[in-house]
């Protein structure tokens, strides 16, 4: 009797935020995608007529698209990359007992405190891609101290630019990075690691088959929440280079055909897409992390 | 142990928190102007003796700002009665304005009236019935024999005109630096072939014959050379569907528009439009096509006098036509107040209100009735030409085109940057001009 009333207790103050959640989340999805399958255009949306998963087909025929898949690709990989190593690198750093670690802890995770658009916007100016006279920002500061082979086109390189717009973004999340694994790495018992030194390992060996291993989990949610961030990447992009198809992603794309054009139909389909490919990320995540609070 | 792992824990949802906290911060500021909105709602409806508009529009700085107060002012003064309240949203072009605006039309919530390029980027307004034909209001205050007919026919939209336009904008005019002109002594260019002469000197002496910046002032660049390749008939036609986008003529005036990118600033990509001006402004680049916005970039911001600091004339090939572009304003169905609303248009479409506005914005009114003498000289000569020259709608600037032609134009245009590929710019153009 008593625990009955527990749960229906523990219902009643879940609810507002199931109710909220499931209008506001799942009926936005459900929402979206319903619209994805009309040929809603146009701001008079009482013509539409269900028309299946054309828009979808047709969208994989986009040159376009084609771009963006490309970008979110390269942007995806190089950016979670790279954080990923230089988080764990810097966590490793800190770990080793060096003097002033609050400092050197609080500097790598400034850039953080930062938003994308005031970080899009410093790094228009430094990765300057002006030749010539009119060299400035980084390649400016290659060309005096004699760096010349690294000056480069940023951005504007041509196929590879996301890689440009990814230094930035790298710059900003490889400290909060760093911040996940030192809060892996301490808690670590110092109890395992000296077992495995009792046992002869050598401090390498330790990090290799007693640390990394039990920093997977970290690594995991590292990982999630890097790649959600990649996958929905705009604002920075906008900061940096405005809207250009070079340097086009999905969520630009989306945002575009919605709100200038005014196409509904297309924007929901981009917006599906982009749902799709993070859900790919987070639902094997949710089900570890599922399975093991079972156990 | 067990506490020391539990603080870990703790360390990692705190870390593990703060970006989602953060990017709340950052989407709060965005909320406020729509949060003040409804209050002017409420305080409208409950204070009856003294109404209120609201009038939405993305000026919120420079001249443009200047010139929306200057013509407030005015309103002010003829009806003190009505309140008057700023529901801009910052974003160069109204991105973002439009964006809040299509959200709020569809939640019927409109505002008292919205700033909107005149011409075909009302389309979709007009075609949802969410704004009202004004024709009425045209007969009423006589605006058909005080605006020129050619602009009359360019925004009537299936027999009605939907906004009441406050400034002409010219699109088709080339910058130049005379010092630069001087040393090399070149002329302003008339046509392409010439530009492209003068170009290759340039070009040998080191200096940019054309800067270009962002995407968008490429896009500006394509029709101020479609209209000077095509000539503006044929380039009119190419809006109505009389010319033929997959034509010879088409091909020959795309060639010469890929042609200008081997003069041209390899950086463009990186620079907004007062970059590529400045381009021009320190001598580092010869020529710029910019919209006659500039002219007060040049004017006022950099404080140059004209003929020595900078100089201008029609975009090659476009001589004796004006390319323009308009901002207008609108009368939206289901206005919360449609009596004041007709007052605020009133005062946008009369002489006093658009001389008021155009000085400080740096544009000529639509009106011909102008009083000139009060306009700076570039603005002058501008009249001028309104008031003798063919007129030939704007894309980039709402004019020509409805938001989904534009925006297939923009992504083809995008590729063709990427590519270089004239032939499948073509095909793209017209396939995005059969499907309309």
């Amino acid at each position: 009797m008593k625990s009955l009333q527990r749960h229906w207790l523990s219902i009643a103050l879940l609810s507002p935020s199931l109710i909220l959640l499931g209008v506001f989340v799942y009926g936005f999805i459900g929402l979206n995608i319903n619209i994805s399958l009309t040929d809603e255009v146009g701001l008079n949306n009482n013509d539409a007529n269900f028309i299946g998963l054309e828009n979808y087909i047709k969208l994989l025929d986009d040159p376009r698209f084609h771009i963006d898949i490309w970008n979110t690709i390269v942007f995806s990989f190089s950016f979670i990359g790279i954080t990923l190593a230089l988080g764990l690198g810097l966590a490793i750093l800190i770990d080793s007992k060096i003097p002033a670690e609050g400092f050197f802890r609080s500097v790598y995770l400034l850039p953080m405190a930062v938003s994308f658009i005031v970080t899009g916007v410093v790094w228009r100016w430094l990765m300057n891609p002006a030749t010539g006279e009119r060299t400035s920002g980084l390649n400016l500061l290659f060309d005096v101290v004699g760096l010349d082979f690294l000056i480069n086109q940023w951005h504007l390189t041509p196929t590879w630019g996301m890689l440009g717009i990814a230094v930035p973004a790298i710059w900003q999340m490889s400290g909060y990075t760093m911040a996940l694994f030192l809060a892996g790495l301490r808690g670590i018992p110092e109890e395992v690691k000296e077992a495995a030194r009792m046992d002869g390992a050598s401090e390498l060996g330790i990090y290799r088959r007693v640390i990394l291993p039990m920093l997977k989990p970290v690594a995991l949610s590292a990982v999630v929440i890097l790649a959600h961030i990649s996958l929905k990447v705009f604002d920075l992009i906008i900061a940096i280079a405005g809207k250009q198809i070079a340097l086009d992603v999905p969520a630009i794309y989306m945002w575009q055909t919605t709100f200038d054009a005014y196409n509904f139909a297309r924007g929901a389909t981009l917006a599906t897409y982009i749902l799709i490919s993070v859900a790919i990320f987070v639902i094997p995540y949710l089900i570890v992390t599922n399975r093991k609070e079972k156990v | 142990m067990h506490l020391e792992k539990k603080k870990s824990l703790k360390a990692l949802a705190i870390a593990a928190t703060i970006p989602f906290v953060l990017t709340a911060c950052a989407s709060g500021s965005t909320e406020t102007s729509s949060s003040s909105d409804s209050d002017s709602g409420d305080s409208g409806s409950t204070s009856s003796d003294t109404a209120q508009i609201e009038v939405f529009s993305w000026w919120t700085g420079g001249g443009e700002e200047a010139g929306l107060n200057a013509l407030v002012e005015v309103f002010n003064a003829e009806y003190p009665n009505i309140k008057f309240e700023n529901g801009a949203v910052a974003g160069g072009a109204g991105t973002n304005a439009r964006a809040v605006l299509a959200t709020r039309l569809e939640a019927n919530d409109p505002p008292a009236s919205f700033q909107g390029h005149a011409g075909l980027e009302l389309l979709d307004y007009i075609t949802a019935g969410q704004i009202e034909d004004l024709s009425f209001l045209y007969d009423e205050m006589g605006w058909s024999d005080v605006m020129p007919q050619e602009l009359l026919d360019l925004i009537t939209v299936d027999g009605g005109i939907y906004s009441v336009p406050v400034n002409i904008h010219r699109a088709n005019v080339m910058w130049a630096n005379p010092s630069v002109l001087e040393e090399y002594n070149l002329d302003m260019p008339a046509t392409w072939d010439e530009f492209f002469a003068a170009a290759e000197v340039l070009q040998a002496g080191g200096v940019i014959p054309l800067a270009l910046g962002e995407q968008w002032t490429q896009l500006h660049l394509f029709e101020t050379v479609m209209l000077g390749e095509l000539g503006t008939d044929t380039y009119n036609g190419l809006w109505d569907g009389s010319t033929d986008w997959a034509s010879a003529d088409v091909t020959s005036a795309l060639e010469t528009f890929n042609r200008i990118y081997d003069y041209t600033n390899s950086d463009a990509a990186s620079l907004a439009w007062q970059d590529a001006s400045q381009l021009v402004i320190s001598g580092d680049a010869a020529f710029n096509i910019m919209g006659d916005w500039a002219e007060g970039y040049f004017r006022v911001d950099n404080e140059l006098v004209e003929q020595e600091g900078y100089t201008w004339a029609p975009s090659p090939g476009t001589g004796g036509t004006f390319q323009f572009l308009s901002d207008s304003f609108t009368l939206p169905v289901g206005a919360p107040d449609r009596d004041s609303t007709i007052a605020w248009l009133k005062v946008a479409g009369s002489a006093e209100g658009q001389d008021a506005f155009n000085v400080q914005k740096g544009s000529i009114p639509a009106r011909n009735d102008a009083d000139q003498s009060i306009y700076p000289p570039y603005l002058q000569e501008a009249m001028d030409d309104w008031s003798s020259n063919a007129g030939a709608p704007s894309l980039t600037h709402g004019t020509a085109a409805s938001n989904g032609w534009k925006a297939e134009i923009e992504t083809a245009l995008g590729l063709f940057l990427g590519t270089r590929d004239v032939a499948a710019f073509q095909d793209a153009l017209a396939t995005a001009a059969a499907a309309q």
